[in-house]
């Protein structure tokens, strides 16, 4: 089990750069996310730890040793592939033995290994069956199988359940957090859901165009976004953007909303210009003394929550309110927000605008 | 009946079997009259209207492998009685028979360099195409072009050039020399068929083998190889058909250490008459290998013409 510390990597595919400059660290025993839209360079990250890409520049230490340029089998990183990557023409005991075979160990070790593992996820009843033959799941129970087996520093997964059906996806991405529970082992997981980033993860990395946009706790990427991306990609529905025209000073602790003035956290940098606020449709308060004003266009029904769909001057707003509340398309309301929460972003950048709120988290990231 | 998409109706079974058989005996006909002659006596081989149905000898086989010569009765008479049945059917004929032909070598030098030839084309056709679909290689799309307009005229065209070639290497007729000319020959298709079925593979094979701690080169013949067993079996065929009947580069380059059976089997034809028996038994001997070799393989045969249609 080991650490893995990400320094200034990068990897160009002739003119294309798949990813920039990026650095973070994977502690001990996490189960780090990489989570980024497809083509964001998640999966070339990855690659680039278990050694299946080099890397153009930067560095990657496992365990404190410099392992950018070793070629995977010197590496001791187990990976789980999206579609499985079960050697067709072995059985599912073969396939699971085959990186002990490469070690050399003594075959009645593999078969006691191998038989430990089948008991761990509950395949050893299909241990003498071809891999052919097996559903998604089981498909997947072998490939971590593989993994596990030989005991890795670290875990790398390309969306492995990316593959599998809906319903089935729920109960593996569960057997998967509680494997990782059992075993403490350091894991990289790639994603594009970023409900299961969160759902699953220690730690985010969110990625877009080869560049991190954002590394830290689930609940820092939710609630404390570092870029207009993180804040979009992240939360379903996504944070509400209200553009507007002004300036804000450092200390400041309200901004200037057509004509209304809304109170935000307290900031802690200067800017002006093209700006943005952004607050989740679950901080909107739907109140008659609100600030702004606006119009429900319909609702959506959700159970415990609605969402109402609002429009205002600021164009089209989401807020996400208890389905007790009696709202109907046509009313109009006034909005206000729960201020704590509000994160302001520089339009031009797509930054996050440092305050209260997020200077800490922004520091890390 | 109702109309189905998936199953055909029984006169359609009906109809496609009738068709199918039909046109299996058409081509099976000529073969089947080789063979056929090939166990005829010379008089029955030459009999005027054709003979169906005869009395089998092994005369042709017997002449194929033997040389003979003529003899006086009195001669004949005088020997010991004869040791075995080809010695009976030759004396049957006022003859004894004075050694081994030829035939057995030149089959020999056949499966030599047919065997041979393929063996190297398709090691050096799969190491080729593998690294064709896996590595990044400078001008790769015009290396593979230029290997296969090696192809876009008939190989005999050349074969002025390479006859003096090789007089001057000294590699006409050897075996290396025959099996280098159809390695050539038959590489361009070797790498442009495996290179398909390579393709075909999906990367992450040999990505977890390279995980699961094996070399670039273990992850190769341990997992990519097995994979691509049909495509080899395929093109395997492919290259042993060619190079088993070659006719023009044999009969140019090869005259006696090195001549297979292609030039060879015409040759009886000038030894004392017509020899139609003999010739027939040449050629079917001549099929079997390759007869052998595509029903062995012919599993993979099929899977491989359809490989790449449907995914499994």
């Amino acid at each position: 089990m080991a650490e893995i510390i990400i320094k200034n990597l990068r990897k160009d595919f002739g003119d294309f750069t798949a990813v920039k400059e990026s650095s973070f660290t994977i502690a001990d025993g996490e189960f780090f996310m990489l989570l980024g839209p497809s083509g964001c360079g998640k999966t070339t990250t990855l690659r680039m730890i278990a050694g299946l890409e080099l890397p153009t520049s930067g560095e990657i230490f496992l365990d404190g040793e410099e392992i950018s340029q070793r070629p995977p089998s010197q590496r001791d990183i187990a990976f789980v592939f999206q579609m499985f990557a079960l050697y067709p023409h072995m059985n599912v005991r073969r396939n699971i033995s085959y990186p002990l075979v490469s070690q050399g160990m003594k075959r009645k070790d593999v078969r006691a290994k191998v038989a430990e593992v089948a008991k761990i996820l509950g395949i050893e009843d299909m241990l003498d069956k071809s891999v052919g033959g097996l559903s998604g799941g089981d498909r997947q129970r072998v490939a971590l199988g593989r993994a596990i087996v030989r005991d890795p520093k670290a875990f790398m997964m390309d969306e492995p359940l990316g593959a599998l059906d809906a319903e089935f996806r729920e109960r593996m991405s569960e057997e998967l957090r509680a494997l990782h529970d059992r075993m403490g082992a350091t894991t990289v997981y790639v994603t594009h859901d970023q409900l299961e980033a969160m759902q699953m993860g220690d730690k985010i990395v969110v990625m877009n165009n080869a560049v991190v946009e954002q590394f830290g706790t689930p609940q820092d990427i939710y609630d404390k976004p570092a870029s207009l991306f993180v804040a979009d990609f992240i939360g379903s529905p996504s944070m509400n953007f209200l553009n507007f025209n002004g300036q804000i000073d450092e200390g400041a602790t309200e901004v200037t909303l057509g004509g209304a003035r809304v109170p935000v956290p307290l900031q802690h940098e200067h800017q002006d210009g093209q700006l943005v606020f952004g607050v989740r449709p679950e901080h909107v308060v739907l109140a008659d003394d609100g600030a702004l004003r606006a119009q429900v266009l319909t609702t959506e029904y959700l159970g415990t929550t609605q969402i109402v769909v609002l429009q205002s001057e600021f164009g089209e707003l989401k807020a996400r309110v208890d389905s007790s509340l009696p709202v109907a398309a046509g009313d109009q309301l006034g909005i206000s927000f729960n201020t704590p929460t509000i994160t302001l972003f520089d339009q031009s950048t797509g930054r996050a605008i440092r305050s209260e709120l997020n200077e800490e988290a922004l520091r890390n990231g | 009946m109702s109309y189905s998409i998936t199953e055909p109706t029984s006169r359609q079974k009906w109809f496609a079997g009738t068709l199918v058989i039909l046109y299996a005996v058409i081509t099976m006909i000529p073969l089947l009259w080789i063979m056929m002659t090939s166990f005829k006596t010379p008089p029955d081989s030459i009999s005027y209207p054709p003979k169906v149905f005869y009395t089998p000898s092994l005369e042709g086989y017997v002449n194929l492998f033997t040389t003979r010569t003529r003899v006086s009765p009195e001669t004949l008479a005088s020997l010991p009685p004869p040791e075995n049945f080809a010695e009976e059917i030759v004396r049957g004929r006022d003859m004894v028979i004075a050694g081994p032909s030829k035939f057995g070598g030149r089959f020999l030098n056949s499966v030599i360099i047919g065997f041979g030839s393929t063996f190297l084309s398709i090691f050096l056709g799969t190491l080729a195409a593998y690294a064709f679909s896996r590595f990044k290689i400078p001008l790769a799309d015009d290396l593979l072009f230029f290997i296969l307009s090696t192809r876009m005229m008939p190989p005999i065209a050349v074969a002025i050039p390479i006859f003096l070639m090789y007089r001057k290497l000294g590699l006409s007729d050897t075996h290396l020399g025959m099996i280098l000319l159809y390695t050539a020959v038959n590489i361009s298709l070797a790498v442009w068929l495996l290179k398909g079925f390579i393709d075909e593979i999906p990367r992450e094979y040999e990505e977890a083998a390279l995980i699961d701690g094996y070399t670039r080169f273990q992850a190769f013949y341990k997992v990519v190889l097995p994979q691509a067993a049909t495509g080899i079996a395929s093109t395997a065929i492919f290259c042993l058909i060619f190079a088993w009947n070659e006719y023009a580069f044999a009969v140019l380059l090869t005259s006696g250490t090195a001549q297979t059976a292609p030039p060879f089997i015409p040759t009886i034809i000038g030894v004392g008459g017509l020899d139609w028996p003999a010739i027939a038994a040449g050629a079917t001997l001549f099929l079997l290998p390759v007869m052998i070799f595509t029903v062995m393989l012919r599993k993979h045969l099929l899977r491989g013409i359809t490989f790449g249609a449907v995914r499994k």
